[in-house]
């Protein structure tokens, strides 16, 4: 990272370095070199910073700004770059959507909840609030009387112009654009719509079945959970994350008690360790278990859903035993886990790991050789390993592109470093890779688990921590391996019992983001396909 | 051409014919024939919603052991009365009167799709002596009628002044009319067969052998493509994609509900009856029961099953095939759809009729 640092150094003389509290890198920079800087990181080999992870939208009261977080595929390295302004009326900050093309729709998140204008986005709309929002919410000085936003029983306005700012001259300039064309056909998907997984909608513009564009629209399960993070104590905001990914909850719990741990330097013993994981493996063959039913109810296939379910069922069983829920478990905890194992919770395991294999042979005997499932699946939606990087979609339908970015592997976090289990890569990116990716997770997890349910060790499992939880001043930030890709968790503290911001980078709203761009010329049928096999929670979006 | 009178098979007119001679007995010619036509309306309409009630109680049970369910079994013994309660239910619910619709063509077209299907009851071979309407070009008739219910289907999704309904119609539209080329010519292959286009000449016919076996190859691929085509043509799964529940939410009858609802459902399931029907008329002897030449003490036991439940049985039977594919497999795209009926079944038919053309020429069948 030195050399980097002095590299950037030379060229940006104005940069200020310092690292942060998970000794990530982080870059200060003004508003006008950030986006030189931005495309340096980005090109230059010795950098190589390909993939944003996300974009922190923050308010430090005097100023205004965003910090990026940025990792390279090449040398599996991160660093944060810290840009921020002082105009709170009017806060412009130059856009690297051209860069990264995710960056369009993070963009147009941080505008929704800080006001801050991107120049050059093509999109700037409010993502999850209505258009007709009153103030930015995750401001310091927002004014939350609910006088100012009442809940409205009219239909919610819509529009079909969106707000591009321009650099002209000096001054920034706002132009209107039309999202569709006057004679496009379009199809409202959603929001009510079986196929959308939940409260999401698709405004598709389409000619025939053809599909000619999608404009996503979101915020219908909009809660504002970072919002309500900082007004609730450390161990409260925990509790959120059973309620975003709701198959994920153990994962993302795990990762925010990492967070803290790391802040709090609390060691966590062996058994509360080796139990997380195994929740954690659990999980995600609960959700890909359902995904598969669900992908194959979405094409048709309505009977695999009920094979698929018998596992899961099984799986929730062993975790109502344990954490007395069969959803929203609330499980991990600062410093271990919130009760021990139940007593039959290896027997339990032993059974699944016993019936797993022959339910995985026989999805693949009745849907995955099947010739009307080929044609559906095979050659539809090609994501390319660039723009899967580009557009940050990771987990199982990144690797599906041929990214090799499951964090589990990239930094070990709790025993993973300790275990044996292959990254399932696939090269064809297109929704049959994404079904067969997501197949042999599976496999991958009962390996994880086979391993460490002979082997838990005794011990306490929750250790001593705190009556009140307080983080010293500082910024974290920890990544782990969500069911659906990498689900990044950014605290920053300035020393009290509360976060002063929590900003949650869930992995689905790339997933929704890509839509449009793998769908575009596909058929209105290619769509389910497609959404269904990048597997989007909208909860998980929309937070 | 097999004589029914010599076997030992219940020839239904045998009552049906004392019922005519009493009622001219006393009215006039034409009177006695209004008298019997309604009497049969009202049996037919009957029998169809019995069937109606039985497919959806039958399709319900199928798929719950296809998928480790138990299926209804809380309204009477086994579930029974599960597709009576729901009718009684569809029949009292609200037909919802929607704003900004073609009013006429949205009233119309649930009737359109059940007359269409009702009109091909007339013409299945019930039982011996018991079909509705005999006449020379019976089968004609049958596919003709049939071809009425996608003008239904169009209007639905027309009138409903609704995007998902007109894809769904437009879908719909377009697949039917592209499967009943196949449907019609697997039907040619097998007219060719038996010489002639009357319902009656041709279950006659496979007095001594069913098509099936009669026709060996040809009447083999002429019956898949027929299945493949038939279940197309009844909108079931995989071929689903009018009502693609995930991609169109309920296609061409989003906007319908009560009864007009019902009776797309009802017809639904009517075709699928109708199509199972023909595909025993056709290939499976119709009424005529199972004949091996030589086994006459096999024959005479087989001739006495009465001839309805032979033909009922073999229409469930295969019917339970389509309802099968359903639980089975994923659905196809439309594009896929079309070009698997234009780029595959449309030639292989042709190939085929010429294939049992030749059989015939050649006497290659038995």
């Amino acid at each position: 990272m030195a050399n980097i640092q002095e590299k950037i150094a030379k060229l940006f003389p104005a940069a200020t370095f310092e690292n942060d509290n998970s000794g990530i890198l982080q870059i200060t920079v003004a508003d006008e070199q950030w986006h030189e800087l931005a495309k340096n990181l980005r090109d230059d080999p010795d950098t190589a910073m390909d993939y944003l992870v996300t974009i922190v939208g923050m308010d430090w009261v005097e100023k205004l700004g965003c910090i990026y977080y940025l990792m390279s595929t090449r040398h599996n390295t991160m660093c944060s770059v810290k840009v921020a302004v002082t105009d709170r009326d009017k806060p412009y900050i130059h856009s690297v959507a051209d860069l990264w093309r995710i960056a369009e729709i993070y963009e147009r998140e941080v505008y929704d909840f800080y006001g801050i204008v991107f120049i050059n986005n093509p999109d700037m709309r409010r993502l999850f609030l209505n258009i007709d929002w009153v103030g930015y919410p995750l401001r310091k000085d927002y004014d939350e009387d609910p006088a100012i936003n009442p809940v409205s029983i009219e239909n919610e306005r819509q529009t079909d112009l969106t707000s591009v700012y321009k650099e002209e001259g000096g001054k920034v300039v706002k132009t209107e654009r039309e999202i569709f064309h006057k004679d496009d056909f379009v199809v409202n998907i959603g929001p009510q719509h079986p196929a959308t997984h939940g409260v999401l909608r698709f405004r598709t513009a389409v000619d025939g079945e053809t599909i000619k564009k999608i404009d996503v629209y979101m915020g219908y399960i909009h809660r504002g959970v970072e919002k309500l993070c900082e007004s609730l104590q450390y161990p409260q905001t925990l509790h959120f994350l059973d309620r975003l990914d709701y198959f994920s909850g153990q994962i993302y719990h795990h990762g925010l008690c990492l967070l803290y741990e790391k802040a709090l330097n609390i060691e966590v013993s062996r058994r509360a360790q080796v139990i997380r994981v195994m929740m954690d493996e659990l999980s995600r063959i609960a959700s890909h278990c359902l995904f598969i039913g669900t992908y194959c109810m979405d094409l048709g296939a309505t009977t695999m859903l009920f094979y698929t379910l018998r596992v899961r069922e099984q799986i929730l069983d062993i975790f109502e035993k344990t954490c007395g829920a069969r959803m929203t478990f609330n499980y991990a905890c600062i410093g271990g886990v919130m009760q021990d194992l139940a007593p039959d919770f290896a027997d339990d395991v032993r059974a699944l790991l016993e019936v797993l294999p022959k339910n995985i042979k026989e999805y693949n005997k009745i849907f995955t050789g099947n010739v009307i499932a080929k044609n559906r699946m095979e050659g539809v939606g090609v994501l390319t390993r660039e723009d899967a990087i580009s557009y940050a979609v990771t987990g199982p339908s990144g690797r599906a592109s041929g990214w090799a970015c499951d964090i589990r592997k990239l930094q070990p976090y709790s025993i993973y470093d300790e275990l044996e289990f292959d990254e399932i890569v696939r090269e064809e990116g297109d929704s049959m890779a994404r079904f067969k990716v997501r197949m042999a997770e599976m496999e991958q997890s009962a390996r994880i688990l086979a391993q460490l349910v002979d082997n838990i060790p005794d011990g306490e499992y929750c250790v001593k921590v705190p009556k009140v939880v307080k983080l010293p001043k500082g910024q974290w930030f920890q990544l782990v391996e969500g069911c659906r890709g990498a689900f990044g968790v950014y605290v920053e503290s300035d020393g009290s019992t509360k976060p002063f911001r929590l900003k949650i980078a869930p992995p689905c709203l790339p997933l929704a983001a890509v839509v449009d761009h793998i769908t575009q010329g596909s058929k209105i049928a290619d769509l389910i396909t497609i959404g269904g096999s990048l597997d989007y929670i909208v909860p998980d979006m929309d937070r | 051409m097999y004589n029914v009178s010599d076997s030992h098979i219940f020839d239904f007119s045998r009552v049906t014919g004392p019922i005519h001679d009493w009622l001219t007995g006393f009215l006039p010619g034409w009177a006695a024939t209004t008298v019997e036509c309604v009497a049969i309306g009202v049996g037919l309409l009957l029998l169809y919603a019995l069937l109606a009630l039985f497919y959806i109680y039958f399709e319900r049970k199928v798929c719950a052991a296809f998928q480790c369910r138990l299926g209804p079994n809380r309204v009477g013994p086994f579930g029974l009365l599960q597709s009576f309660a729901d009718m009684f239910k569809i029949l009292i619910k609200e037909l919802i009167c929607l704003n900004h619709i073609d009013k006429f063509l949205f009233a119309l077209a649930p009737y359109l799709v059940i007359i269409a299907s009702m009109l091909c009851f007339a013409v299945l071979p019930w039982g011996d002596g018991l079909q509705i309407i005999d006449f020379n070009i019976g089968i004609f008739f049958l596919i003709a009628c049939s071809s009425i219910g996608v003008l239904g289907i169009l209007l639905a999704g027309w009138s409903s002044n609704n995007k998902f309904t007109l894809i769904g119609a437009l879908r719909s539209g377009a697949q039917m009319v592209s499967y009943e080329l196949s449907i019609g010519l697997s039907v040619v292959t097998m007219v060719c067969l038996a010489g002639s286009m009357s319902v009656t000449d041709i279950v006659l016919a496979q007095g001594n052998g069913w098509f099936i076996f009669k026709g060996h190859i040809a009447a083999v691929i002429a019956f898949i493509i027929y299945m493949i085509a038939g279940t197309a043509e009844t909108n079931r799964g995989p071929f689903d994609l009018p009502e693609a529940e995930s991609e169109l939410t309920a296609g061409y009858h989003t906007e319908y509900s009560g009864i007009h609802f019902g009776f797309f459902y009802l017809a639904e399931y009517l075709n699928l009856f109708i199509v199972s029907g023909v595909a025993t008329l056709l290939f499976f002897g119709g009424w005529m029961p199972l004949h091996i030449p030589g086994w006459e003490g096999f024959n005479t036991v087989m001739d006495y099953i009465p001839t309805p439940i032979w033909f009922i049985g073999k229409a469930i039977l295969l019917s339970y095939i389509i309802i099968w594919f359903k639980w089975t497999f994923p659905r196809l795209r439309i594009d896929q759809l079309l070009s698997l009926e234009w780029k595959y079944l449309l030639p292989i038919s042709l190939f085929n009729l010429a294939l049992m053309v030749c059989f015939i020429t050649l006497g290659w069948h038995f």
